[in-house]
């Protein structure tokens, strides 16, 4: 009895978790129906008729590999750089108490409360005035600066212990020295999560590429998606298909590091 | 002895100042940061709302009176009222659905949780556009699996993009559905802590699972659960890029939110100043909210 009850649960969950997500795989399964197939009732879940023309004409129509390669390139600079000012100022802000850092550490704070998305005129008029627009440095160098990073390395450099670089400072090593030979290497666990997140964060980000780049040639994936979405006659069977690849880099970082992302999650609740 | 002593001192107020300076070095780009990307958009901000600026070279002082033209706005009022009440509507039901997940997926007896849980979670890693697209080719009109579910189950059709009741709903599940999976960890998270022997000790004493529920876990639940809403209330106030994929505002203007209103008014009509006042409008509210945050957190600690 307790086996059936026992059953019944696990099978409840799994229906309940699939209608969750169906949604996504109804739109991976739609990318593979021909055009005809997706506009006419009745319709099926699995594609009749299986095809992957769509794919190859979003591949004929548009400069993917530009566009991800534009993307890919914005991603892994805006990552290293963010992964190594996040961990320097986390580093200062957990183990020197000046003053003068708690003040820093309120300021830091409060850029949470005023996202880029509410100031987006002023943060364009800066953006221009440093000449990154229409660069893809325009999407990396305003995006490199995260509370959230910051406040993710400072909680990983708070539980190591202080003799640590004591024990170092005795040993005549200077303060640069005892960052970049003990503490950046030992943190290298709470780096790969910073990484992950980042690393998604810039994949998924709309609002700088929106705001930094105009000319086509340089755009991402995402302001790809959204001009073949904001068209008068929308063409679903490219935008079906271009949607499920811009999926696929993020998805497999996640199932390589899911259970690093899944225990981040639950100890911080690290938002984007 | 006293000149050695000072020497030593000396001495340590030198490393003292070193070691100041290499703290300072550490959060020099952060700082520099700080100061480009969100102290100079402020002040600009401030700046281009006391401003008729068009985006061109045009600009001169008008003082107060974007303001005073926004309050007089009924459109910026309908904007206003319906970011909150997108507000009002997803947070509750947001937490609700995330606790609920988080409280089912909490037991690690379950035979594959990591499965269910990634499952759950998958939204998360999809872009906001992503997000407004996949529910989009589900609402469609006439090609859309819900109009097909609905119209096999004899049902009239929803017109989910003409109706401006039925697009707001679209908004509404679209938003809660791809901001639940890290909430639900969250509370996976805070569930873990709950002391098993506590559990026990008011199980032997004779509590049901319900009292437990509500007078051992919801109350621990408390911290958590304000800063999931918290946060949940800003990120609906930010909702920009899901909604215009999803619905683009409409119909007409139905589903307009703060931030597209902003940016409408900003980039494509170009009133930079006007779009500026309704962006400080849009932070004094930010603001009071996290100080709002501040002030319980603070004494739920005390």
């Amino acid at each position: 009895m307790k086996n059936v009850k026992n059953i019944a649960v696990h099978i409840c969950l799994f229906a309940l978790a699939l209608i969750w997500i169906f949604p996504v795989i109804w739109l991976i399964l739609s990318s593979f129906k021909d055009g005809s197939e997706l506009f006419t009732y009745p319709l099926t879940i699995l594609p009749e008729h299986f095809t992957l023309a769509n794919y190859a004409t979003a591949w004929e129509q548009f400069d993917l590999m530009l566009y991800t390669g534009n993307t890919a390139f914005i991603t892994i600079v805006a990552t290293v750089i963010t992964v190594i000012m996040s961990s320097m100022c986390g580093y200062a802000l957990a183990k020197y108490s000046y003053r003068w850092l708690n003040l820093l550490f309120l300021c830091l704070l409060a850029t949470t409360m005023l996202p880029t998305e509410v100031i987006m005129s002023p943060s364009f008029t800066v953006l221009n005035a440093l000449g990154l627009y229409n660069s893809l440095w325009g999407c990396i160098i305003p995006t490199v600066g995260t509370m959230t990073g910051v406040f993710l390395m400072r909680q990983f450099f708070m539980s190591v212990p202080n003799e640590l670089m004591e024990s170092a400072r005795i040993d005549g090593a200077t303060e640069g020295q005892i960052f970049t030979r003990i503490m950046f290497p030992i943190c290298r666990p709470q780096i790969a999560i910073l990484a992950i997140f980042s690393f998604q964060w810039r994949w998924n980000d709309y609002i700088w590429p929106l705001l930094a780049l105009s000319d086509p040639k340089k755009y991402t994936l995402q302001l790809a998606l959204r001009t073949l979405s904001g068209a008068e006659a929308v063409n679903w069977t490219v935008l079906l298909s271009t949607a499920v690849l811009t999926m696929i880099p993020i998805l497999i970082v996640f199932i390589i590091f899911n259970k690093q992302i899944m225990n981040a999650n639950m100890s911080s609740g690290v938002k984007g | 002895m006293k000149k050695m002593n000072k020497a030593a001192a000396a001495n340590r107020g030198k490393r003292f100042d070193t070691r100041q300076a290499w703290a300072f070095a550490f959060c020099l780009p952060n700082i520099l940061f700080f100061l480009i990307f969100f102290v100079a958009p402020a002040i600009v901000g401030v700046w281009y709302s006391l401003t008729n600026y068009n985006g061109f070279k045009r600009m001169d002082f008008v003082g107060l009176s974007n303001y005073l033209r926004l309050f007089q706005d009924s459109d910026f009022y309908r904007t206003l009222w319906r970011t909150f009440l997108y507000s009002i509507v997803s947070v509750p039901i947001g937490y609700v659905a995330s606790l609920g997940f988080g409280l089912l997926l909490s037991s690690e007896r379950i035979k594959g949780i990591t499965i269910l849980r990634i499952l759950i979670y998958w939204p998360i890693l999809l872009s906001t556009i992503m997000v407004g697209l996949t529910w989009r080719w589900i609402f469609g009109e006439s090609f859309g699996l819900i109009n097909f579910l609905l119209e096999s189950a004899g049902l009239p059709q929803i017109h989910w993009a003409t109706d401006s009741t039925a697009a707001f709903i679209t908004t509404i599940i679209a938003g809660t559905w791809s901001g639940c999976g890290t909430n639900m960890l969250i509370f996976i998270g805070a569930l873990k802590q709950i002391s098993t022997e506590l559990v026990e000790a008011a199980t032997l004493d004779g509590a049901n699972k319900w009292q437990v529920f509500w007078n051992i876990t919801i109350p621990h639940l408390k911290p958590v659960s304000f800063m999931v809403i918290i946060l949940s209330i800003i990120s609906s106030f930010k909702v920009f890029a899901m909604v215009q994929t999803l619905t683009n505002g409409g119909p007409g203007t139905a589903t307009t939110y703060m931030i597209q209103y902003i940016y409408t008014t900003g980039f494509t009509k170009n009133q930079v100043g006007y779009a500026s006042a309704a962006s400080m409008v849009l932070f004094v509210i930010l603001l009071i909210l996290s100080f709002v945050q501040t002030k319980i957190s603070d004494k739920q600690s005390d």
